[in-house]
């Protein structure tokens, strides 16, 4: 069981980022972005198929392919069309989030 | 969660050190939340809804979803089954990770009735369910009365519709395997929207790919409620004029009133009856008659309008919607991907809402998804969704989003990766 003193020390540590975070932004959201990803790619970015697991990728590299597919300039058949749907800082979120998983 | 650590957490959120969900320990999970949810249907939303609600409240939330089926009957692939490249089998997922990875407990039961008020839910066995929410995934019932004559069983199980994977999924494979060859397969089509816009004319191709290979003399009459194909038309016009040219033929506006069982003739309001060897009719479809009971069917006597945000019902509180059975926004299809889809933003908000926190503000939904020419060549179409705050609804991303531009096998391996990863994202 997690006491306080323990909650303590890991809130007052994190204060700053709550703060600079707190404009009603949701942390979960990049986690919630990922979600739209896990049909093709396995929950949690963990693929049981064909397609590439995303889930211990560095943040750059999917941030890089992403950007890549979305200009056009990397060919692929849905995520040209998809990558479009998402916005720079969508596409910063999902990077990040999958970049802190856990590759199996 | 200790009691004195919620109340230290509410504490700080009072003293204005930002949201209370923003502290670490809580930034990957539900923050928290307890609460009862009872989920009805394991489809592609109520069995995703479920394992998301667990495993992002860190098994706080109490899960209990009410499914009938032993096990789940992917309806994505099982056109390939009726064309018999594939079996019923290759299509069937057990549910027993949803209890073992995940604490979901599951009822073989069927919901027979919704109190809302009291916030509790009625099984054929006699057993009461309370929930604090309920989300319903009932997918699709069929509208018998606009097909008077297959208003009963023993009709129903000679004029199929295989709509729902299973049972009748496998008869009618058997139909075709005991057709002759020269024989007419007929399938009708109802008006948008249905379940799976692209499915029938998949089936269509799953169909000529079987008659072209072992009854080169069959026929497959595609007779379709809708002025055009309803969806990747193009793409599966050319596969008609080119892979299977002289096997299939599309007719546009047959909307049907009625069948002849004994005869396999099927009826239109304006066009001439066709009478077929085979005849699979798709009847118009309504939500699933659970939510009628829960009294939120508002749309046009058939559908479940509700809040994107949270999925939750525009007319009655504490019961969330998901799927085929829901109102659809501009451009999102009735489909399984997107069933799925509508679950993780309605399970990310279940838990915000037992936890006293706003849903986010921002949900996002992609859908892709694959249709079969042949047993390996596949189309696809795929869009992505945004949620308009002005409009209160999620839109498609303009500019984004399209389709295959031709038949191929790449993503045909692509469409069999995707059908391993929902499956298990689901279920597993």
């Amino acid at each position: 069981m997690r006491t306080i003193p323990l909650v303590l020390a890991a809130a007052v540590a994190a204060l700053g980022a709550a703060y600079a975070n707190a404009q009603g932004s949701d942390p979960n959201l990049g986690r919630n972005l990922a979600a739209t990803c896990a049909n093709c790619h396995g929950t949690n970015g963990v693929s049981v198929g064909a397609v590439e697991s995303l889930a211990g990728k560095p943040k750059e590299e999917i941030v890089r392919k992403m950007q890549d597919y979305k200009k056009g300039t990397k060919p692929a058949t849905v995520m040209t069309q998809l990558a479009k749907g998402y916005t720079d800082e969508q596409i910063e979120l999902v990077a990040a989030w999958f970049a802190a998983q856990k590759a199996k | 969660m200790s009691i004195q650590r919620r109340d230290f957490l509410k504490a700080l959120g009072a003293a204005g050190f930002g949201t209370v969900a923003a502290l670490p320990g809580c930034a990957t999970t539900g923050g928290g939340a307890g609460g009862k949810v009872v989920v009805i249907g394991g489809g592609y939303g109520g069995a995703t809804a479920a394992k998301y609600i667990r495993m992002w409240s860190d098994g706080g939330v109490d899960v209990t979803v009410v499914e009938p089926s032993p096990e789940f009957i992917s309806c994505p692939l099982s056109n390939l089954v009726i064309g018999g490249s594939k079996q019923i089998g290759d299509v069937t997922v057990s549910y027993d990770n949803l209890p073992k990875r995940h604490g979901v407990k599951i009822l073989r039961d069927t919901a027979t009735s919704v109190d809302p008020e009291k916030r509790t839910v009625k099984l054929a066995s006699g057993q009461e369910l309370a929930y604090d929410r309920l989300i319903l995934s009932p997918g699709i019932d069929f509208m018998w009365d606009k097909v008077p004559s297959l208003n009963n069983a023993d009709a129903q199980g000679k004029i199929l519709h295989a709509w729902k994977a299973g049972a009748q999924t496998v008869a009618l494979r058997n139909q075709l395997v005991a057709m002759p060859d020269g024989g007419v397969y007929a399938i009708s089509i109802p008006v948008a929207p249905y379940r799976c816009p692209p499915g029938p004319y998949e089936r269509a191709c799953q169909v000529a790919w079987y008659f072209k290979r072992a009854k080169p003399k069959s026929k497959v009459l595609i007779l379709d409620g809708n002025g055009d194909v309803t969806s990747k038309g193009p793409l599966f016009k050319k596969a008609w004029a080119e892979e299977y040219k002289g096997i299939v033929e599309y007719r546009p506006n047959h909307v049907l009133t009625d069948v002849d069982v004994a005869t396999r003739t099927a009826k239109f309001e304006v066009q001439d009856s066709v009478k077929a060897d085979v005849l699979n009719i798709l009847p118009p479809q309504r939500a699933g008659a659970i939510a009628r009971s829960a009294g939120v069917v508002t749309a046009n006597d058939r559908w479940c309008d509700v809040d994107f945000l949270t999925f939750e019902s525009v007319k009655v509180k504490n019961v969330h919607i998901l799927g085929d059975a829901i109102q659809i926004a501009t451009g999102m299809p009735k489909s399984g991907h997107m069933a799925n889809q509508h679950a993780k933003v309605c399970a990310a908000a279940v838990i915000a809402l037992l936890s006293g926190q706003a849903p986010n503000p921002t949900p996002v939904l992609s859908n892709t998804c694959y249709s079969f020419i042949t047993d390996r060549e596949v189309v696809h179409v795929c869009s992505v969704h945004q949620y308009d705050k002005e409009k209160k609804t999620l839109l498609p991303v303009a500019g984004a989003g399209g389709v295959s531009p031709a038949a191929n096998e790449l993503e045909g391996g692509y469409a069999f990766s995707w059908a391993q990863n929902i499956w298990a994202d689901t279920l597993a």
